[in-house]
């Protein structure tokens, strides 16, 4: 069923009878070409562009819950290409590229508003920083402007400009960026791979990877064993558990990132703005709400619940930042769980076990990345080669010495 | 959260720094035969476990004491807090 | 000036008159009343209108759950969007107005949206909006936006204090109703520390909103009783309007007492909210139970309110939102609105029960087994309809209809730590489930209790087995006992404008559409349909959802699931959480011991990390930085300038092992360092980057000072205490910060030794021969103040670094100002110290960014494989050592005017311009004024072998492309023939 302004105004008319479920309730086949685990934004997406772009049509998709329930479903839906390194940027801008044209491509409206993200700076190192990083992305056709205190404040009056701690200096925008529905990326992606053929199966949990001779035949999982030729993993805060279960250790930790939700209010934020003197990243949502977050808790956890002190900590960059927000309300706050790699940056690889590959490592920046990630894993798995713009993504890079480490933090999860 | 400090008794988390996986106390030795190898696991593999795990946190606003607390990552609660240079001693770490 | 709808009795001050504005409008109120209560007893029904449909509300319960009655509350920068009006205390002069309605709250223009409700259903965005593309962004995405969101913030800074605090008890109660009351005076009695926070402004729960006795008493009579008798007890804190607004890890609660919104205006230097974590051995959670309501067409209509609502107001605030009043109810609470309205002289036009077996009366009319199918009113309902059992229709003039659809237990506090709530077939409810947070427990109607006798008891209970007491309990009060009858009963059939949540404007058809389109998943019917995302956390809609989504399920409620409640348990300002770190307090700031000697000099500083250090000093006639900068440098070079250091992190390293540590630490050799010189120490992470750099010291076999990077200070001390005590447990070592305990100063430039000479006690040798590059020693100043003086130089002058005990420091800056005068002497600020090093070639900050090795520093010599340090091994691996990786080197602009700007890329002088041909990046830029010319430090790649070579800087960013050399990075005085002078 196509979606269009024209057909919401029929079922209007007749009652919204015509209307269908977005995704089937199929029982899982006993084998498949290619079992996606993980039906969040990463796995929904690469069954997408598995069936749609490699034309894949027998694809399923495994969930332990319901579909969309993971980072997809809770996070703070922003949406930019403003990296640095070379392993990064042209993935950033590849998904990019895939957001603008998203809606078309998927005939659902996510919802993507480029409203634009500033980056503020406070010192002269952080701005050379950010000079670093806007070349970056122009150089890697990405747009990018720097601004100095004077248009900052153009753009946002209501900044703390008069009696900063940290005074505001500037700040790099990238003007494309902006916000997603985060549910909608997941049910769009959903849809559309149910249409071109994939079986989403949820309330699927897997249990085991059947493991032979250092071949994955398929997965076992609450619902009986399901073979397949190649399976892909897609888990993000759960990497570890899955991928233990191939006798694997992965550089890579689980923590925790909280986020936060105001109540709905009158539109005051024109763009996505981050602080740069602490932490705290704030957008407004299409129905009012201010949504931000800060600093991930620090310690490794697969609880779905954080505790004060980042609460407090967060709301301290936020009122420092903008003082305005003090009477505004926190209305919920809520907790997921990172897969926080060692770099900082994401794995898209094969494994050394035949037919197992992995996606995973995207710390608390998976979002934006949903569309490449599930283009460029469902190439890997069609292709069994890495999709050009993420061929830094390499599992054994830490060996090697390849780190793709935008903060240079080194290989403290905790600190990226 | 609340440690337990075997010196000091009950602190509030915040006073601490985490750094990660108690398996750091356990650095390889330099002139291993595959020492590139032992020191690339030792740097960057994880268990990461959904459960029990030790883990390395350092008492930065307080007595500087590095622990070894052992803590479910699933539902943070804290079955042993020791420290980390009793630890590293007991696993064989001297000078 | 009339309070028509005011009634005989209740808890306000009649005595006092308080007189308020809604919308511009004068009306009057008593103390004790709520905004709510008040606008109710003047007759004021409409409120605000609903989120999507813009539908005309009122207020709909008296309590923190409330959806609709929600206002902007005082004006200017105090400002408040989205305020119940249920929870906010009446004050003499309170302002507040109605929100997301334009031009006003009866004519609201986007109440057309009502009419297009049809095409406005459930998800109704993610369908369309999609052609022509461009328009998303330009046309419908500013539309939706513009009608977003309820209230409004001033867009001023809160001008309020916020304050934070710590308290610890042994029992926390949570609620302090029968349950809570009854448990706090059994473990007060028990002579244990207890806390009892509750959000109401008066203690006693629904106490205060009965007519019930509880012995010879009043309900209220009795729960003012007990709370006397609590205030006098000196181990019980009672802390009303205090909201536990969450359950943290290892039985931490956050709390946020309201300490200033009931008064017109706080009073200066005290807090308007109090963010307490309150760190519990045991909690009680007695939160009580939220009366539920039934969905039925048009249920929305300002006057439709919950049943117990009606009570509250009545009998507590002495108000009614009409003096005709039905009441539609599935159990027999809703008749006990009805007795307690009548008795206090309001109409009962009917009960309509759905209850065929429904209680009899003879004051009023009850109607049994029959249903309320639709309402009339545009902006407070007029009439009820009613389909009678025997399938006639009934209409109901009334001004008001209570409802009530049973209650839930409000278990949210369960749930905070991943709880999940049981179904309970009896009650029809969600009762607290397994996995409680560690240490807590739940008593009352929050656990399913539901009748006063049941909640006193089972407070006593509670508090007991908490405690561990043994003993009697305190004795119970006699109080009603009534069983729990009701009949679930969720939604009148065949409605379809029947609101489910009433804010977010989701009703029952939206839900059913929502399943029909596969939203199945409790998730992602909430999220699908925005269904209990209201400010009201679900409190007031989820339950109807579930029931309704489990109908169409053919499910049972438990089968379909339930969503978990999310801290905080009602919204909370952010300011509060926030409390003092804002402004100038947002972090502490660290002064150096002549901070005050530079402000007096004129000093301009600025923020390095927490310190503030001063950038340069101009001096009179100076009008731009640069004259300032430049004339620092020229002075220090030509005679001598001193700069405050004393941020640098200083770590004190002493024991028989100390040598051997720090050959641990450092990538270069300590061990063999002679007492009384220095070395320079380049530190690796484990990972093989190099992470901090500094000096070492060896003032006596067993004593070095470190030095490390101001930046890096906390986190190099972290690391070494690491290494000492999970690496190394066996060294004799020891390490302290003395960051704080010495003010340093950098003394540069040819003339630095005759004016240290000078302050210097005649018993020290400062010749080159005694006191040579490199030196270090202890010495005395100034006629016998102890000194540490180091023969260092960051600026690749002649240089020294003394430090003196912190409270010297002042001291001895305006010393050597003094001494210094016949030189010519320049207090220098950090611009002139970074445009020094970078003359010198010193790597720093910008170059020490993590991702660099000690071979991209061109140190890469300085890492020794004869021993173990931190950092050699991974340092090695292949893509971190071949030929091509990045090298630092100088880079000068053709012409020497041109801009050098950091951040900007290099590449070849000819070829294409983009990230593929990329040579690498400028780390640092400064302009010379001994080179007369930009200069900057770079990172290219191979770039210690590309010396001389000519490329290509471009910085598409700030629109710059320069022609630049790369030259070796030392331009000033490459041998070091100065430094050793």
């Amino acid at each position: 069923m196509r979606y269009s302004g024209f057909r919401v105004i029929k079922e209007a008319l007749t009652g919204h009878k015509g209307w269908k479920p977005v995704w089937r309730e199929p029982e899982p086949k006993a084998h498949y070409d290619i079992i996606v685990i993980g039906g969040g934004g990463h796995g929904l997406a690469t069954a997408h562009y598995l069936s749609k772009v490699y034309g894949q049509r027998n694809v399923a998709v495994v969930e332990k819950g319901w579909i969309g329930g993971g980072n997809v479903g809770r996070n703070t839906t922003i949406v930019r290409s403003n990296y640095m390194l070379d392993g990064n940027e042209p993935f950033y801008e590849f998904s990019m590229k895939l957001w603008e044209g998203l809606e078309q491509d998927l005939n659902y409206n996510a919802m993507m508003s480029q409203r634009g993200i500033i980056n503020l700076f406070h010192t002269d190192g952080q701005r050379d920083a950010y000079t670093r990083r806007g070349n970056a992305m122009i150089l890697n056709g990405a747009d990018a402007e720097l601004l100095d205190a004077d248009q900052v404040r153009k753009e946002h009056p209501y900044l703390n400009f008069d009696d900063a701690r940290f005074p505001i200096k500037g700040g790099l925008v990238q003007r494309r960026a902006g916000t997603a529905r985060h549910d909608a990326v997941a049910w769009g992606f959903a849809r559309s791979a149910d249409l071109h053929g994939v079986d989403i199966i949820q309330n699927c949990e897997v249990t085991g990877l059947r493991i032979e001779n250092g071949k994955c035949l398929g997965v076992e999982t609450t619902k009986g064993f399901i073979g397949a030729n190649k399976v892909g993993c897609a888990v993000a805060g759960s990497s570890g558990r899955v991928m233990g279960m191939a006798g694997m250790r992965l550089p890579i930790e689980s923590h925790v990132l909280q986020a936060f939700v105001s109540e709905g209010l009158k539109p005051v934020l024109p763009s996505v703005i981050t602080f740069g003197a602490g932490h705290f990243y704030v957008s407004q949502s299409d129905k009012g709400g201010l949504v931000f977050g800060g600093d991930i808790d620090g310690y490794n956890t697969y609880a779905q619940r954080g505790n004060l002190p980042v609460v407090e900590d967060v709301c301290e960059g936020g009122v420092a930042l903008m003082p305005m927000i003090g009477r505004a309300r926190l209305l919920r706050m809520w907790g997921g769980v990172m897969d926080m790699s060692m770099d900082g940056s994401p794995i898209i690889d094969r494994t050394p076990v035949e037919g197992l590959y992995f996606n995973g490592g995207w710390c608390y920046g998976g979002f934006k990345a949903t569309p490449a990630s599930g283009h460029c894993f469902a190439h890997l798995l069609a292709k069994d080669e890495p999709h050009p713009v993420a061929t830094a993504y390499r599992l054994d890079r830490f060996r090697t010495g390849r780190m793709i480490d935008e903060k240079g933090v080194g290989n403290q999860p905790n600190l990226h | 959260m609340i440690i337990n400090h075997p010196l000091l008794g009950p602190r509030d988390a915040s006073e601490f720094t985490y750094l990660g996986d108690a398996s750091l106390i356990d650095r390889p030795d330099w002139q291993a035969e595959n020492v590139s190898e032992a020191f690339y696991e030792y740097g960057y593999l994880r268990d990461n476990p959904a459960g029990e795990h030790q883990e390395l946190w350092y008492h930065e606003a307080g007595d500087r004491s590095w622990l070894v607390v052992t803590r479910n990552t699933l539902t943070h609660e804290i079955s042993k807090v020791e420290l980390a240079r009793d630890v590293a001693r007991a696993r064989g770490r001297s000078k | 000036m009339t309070q028509t709808n005011r009634l005989n009795g209740g808890q306000i001050d009649r005595n006092t008159s308080l007189s308020f504005k809604f919308d511009g409008r004068s009306y009057t109120a008593h103390p004790g009343d709520t905004l709510a209560s008040a606008l109710l007893a003047n007759d004021v029904r409409l409120i605000g209108r609903s989120f999507k449909y813009h539908r005309p509300r009122g207020l709909l319960t008296a309590g923190s759950e409330e959806p609709n009655g929600m206002v902007e509350l005082r004006t200017g920068a105090l400002k408040e969007p989205n305020t119940r009006a249920t929870t906010i205390e009446m004050f003499d002069g309170l302002e507040a107005k109605s929100q997301n309605r334009w031009p006003s709250l009866k004519f609201d223009a986007l109440a057309v949206n009502d009419m297009f409700s049809n095409f406005l259903s459930a998800g109704f965005y993610y369908k369309t909006f999609m052609w022509p593309a461009a328009f998303w962004e330009k046309l419908y995405e500013p539309m939706i936006r513009r009608a977003a969101g309820l209230g409004a913030l001033s867009q001023e800074a809160d001008p309020d204090e916020y304050d934070k605090g710590f308290r610890h008890c042994d029992l926390l109660i949570i609620g302090a109703g029968p349950a809570g009351l009854m448990a706090a005076l059994t473990a007060g009695r028990a002579g244990v520390d207890v806390i009892l926070a509750d959000e109401d402004f008066t203690l006693g729960g629904r106490l205060n909103s009965e007519t019930f006795a509880l012995g010879d008493h009043s309900a209220s009579d009795w729960a003012a009783q007990a709370v006397a008798e609590l205030s006098s007890l000196p181990n019980v804190r009672l802390m009303p309007r205090t909201t536990v607004i969450g359950a943290f890890d290892h039985g931490i609660y956050g709390a946020v007492e309201r300490t200033g919104d009931h008064l017109a205006s706080v009073p200066a230097g005290k807090p308007r909210q109090i963010l307490w974590r309150i760190y519990t051995q045991k909690a009680l959670l007695c939160a009580g139970a939220t009366e539920r309501p039934i969905a039925f067409e048009n249920n929305d209509r300002p006057g439709i309110m919950m049943a117990s609502a009606l009570r509250t107001y009545a009998n507590r605030f002495a108000a009614t939102a009409s003096q005709r009043v039905a009441i539609f109810t599935n159990n027999d609470d809703g008749h006990r609105t009805a007795a307690d309205l009548h008795a206090k002289g309001v109409t009962i036009t009917a009960v309509v029960d759905v209850r065929e077996d429904a209680p009899t009366c003879y004051d009023y009319e009850v109607l049994k087994g029959a249903q309320v199918i639709d309402t009339k009113g545009r902006h407070g309902l007029t009439f009820v309809e009613v389909a009678l059992a025997d399938g006639s229709t009934r209409t109901l003039e009334s001004g008001a209809l209570g409802v009530s659809g049973g209650w839930n237990p409000n278990v949210h506090m369960t749930c905070h730590q991943r709880g999940r709530p049981v179904w309970d077939d009896a009650l029809a409810a969600f009762v607290p489930g397994e996995n409680l947070p560690v240490g807590l427990s739940v008593a009352g109607a929050a656990n399913g209790v539901m009748s006063t006798h049941g909640a006193l008891q089972s407070g006593a209970e509670g508090a007991a087995n908490a405690l561990e007491l043994t003993g009697v309990l305190p004795d119970l009060p006699e109080a009603e006992d009534a069983p729990v009858s009701q009949t679930p009963f969720w939604y009148v059939q065949g409605c379809k404008r029947a609101w489910v949540d009433q804010q977010n404007d989701v009703t029952v058809k939206d839900v059913k559409l929502s399943y029909q389109e596969g939203f199945r998943s409790v998730e992602h019917l909430k999220r699908y349909t925005t269904l209990g995302m209201a400010t009201d956390q679900g409190k007031t809609s989820n339950i109807t959802g579930l029931a309704i989504m489990a109908e169409v399920a053919g499910k049972s409620i438990p089968e379909v699931g339930t969503t978990i409640f999310r801290p905080p348990y009602t919204p909370v300002p952010i300011g509060t959480f926030a409390g003092r770190m804002k402004g100038q307090e947002f972090h502490p700031t660290r002064l150096t011991p002549s901070h005050y000697w530079a402000k007096e000099r004129g000093a301009v500083f600025v923020e390095v990390g927490n310190w503030l250090r001063a950038q340069w000093f101009p001096l009179p006639g100076e009008t731009h930085w640069r004259q300032s900068v430049d004339r620092e440098v020229r002075q220090t070079r030509a005679s001598v300038g001193v700069c405050d250091c004393t941020t640098l992190g200083k770590i004190d390293v002493q024991g028989t092992d100390a040598a051997e540590f720090l050959n641990r630490i450092y990538a270069n050799g300590f061990a063999k360092l002679a007492v009384g010189k220095t070395r320079y120490g380049l530190m690796l992470r484990e990972d093989g980057m190099v992470m901090d750099d500094g000096t070492a010291a060896r003032m006596a076999e067993d004593h070095f000072v470190v030095t490390t990077t101001t930046a890096n200070a906390v986190s190099v001390y972290r690391h070494m205490e690491f290494a000492r005590q999970c690496l190394y447990p066996d060294m004799d070592v020891q390490l302290i910060s003395t960051t704080e305990a010495w003010a340093q100063y950098a003394v540069a430039g040819p003339n630095s030794r005759k004016l240290l000479q000078k302050i210097l006690d005649p018993e020290f040798d400062l010749s080159n021969d005694a006191f040579p590059f490199m030196a270090c020693g202890n010495v005395t100043v100034c006629g016998g103040l102890r000194a540490r003086l180091f023969r260092i130089s960051f600026s690749g002058e002649l240089a020294y670094e003394i430090a003196v005990p912190s409270r010297y420091g002042d001291a001895l800056m305006r010393r050597l100002m003094a001494e210094g005068e016949e030189f010519d002497v320049t207090p220098y600020g950090t611009e002139a110290l970074g445009v020094m090093r970078v003359e010198k070639g010193h790597a720093a900050g910008s170059e020490l960014n993590g991702t660099t090795t000690a071979l991209n520093l061109g140190l890469g010599k300085m890492v020794s494989k004869k021993k173990d340090s931190i950092g050699s091994v991974l340092s090695e691996r292949k893509a971190l050592v071949e030929p091509d990786v990045l090298r630092l080197v100088g880079i000068k602009p053709l012409q020497p005017e041109d801009k050098v700007t950091a951040g900007g890329h290099l590449m070849n002088s000819e070829g294409p311009v983009d990230a593929a041909h990329d040579q690498g990046y400028v780390t640092s830029a400064v302009y010379s004024p001994i080179l007369n010319s930009n200069i900057g430090l770079g990172l290219v790649k191979n770039g210690a072998e590309r010396l001389g070579e000519t490329m290509r800087l471009v910085s598409p960013l700030t629109d710059l492309t320069v022609e630049v050399e790369l030259v070796s990075a030392h331009f000033v005085d490459p041998e070091g023939e100065r430094l050793r002078a």
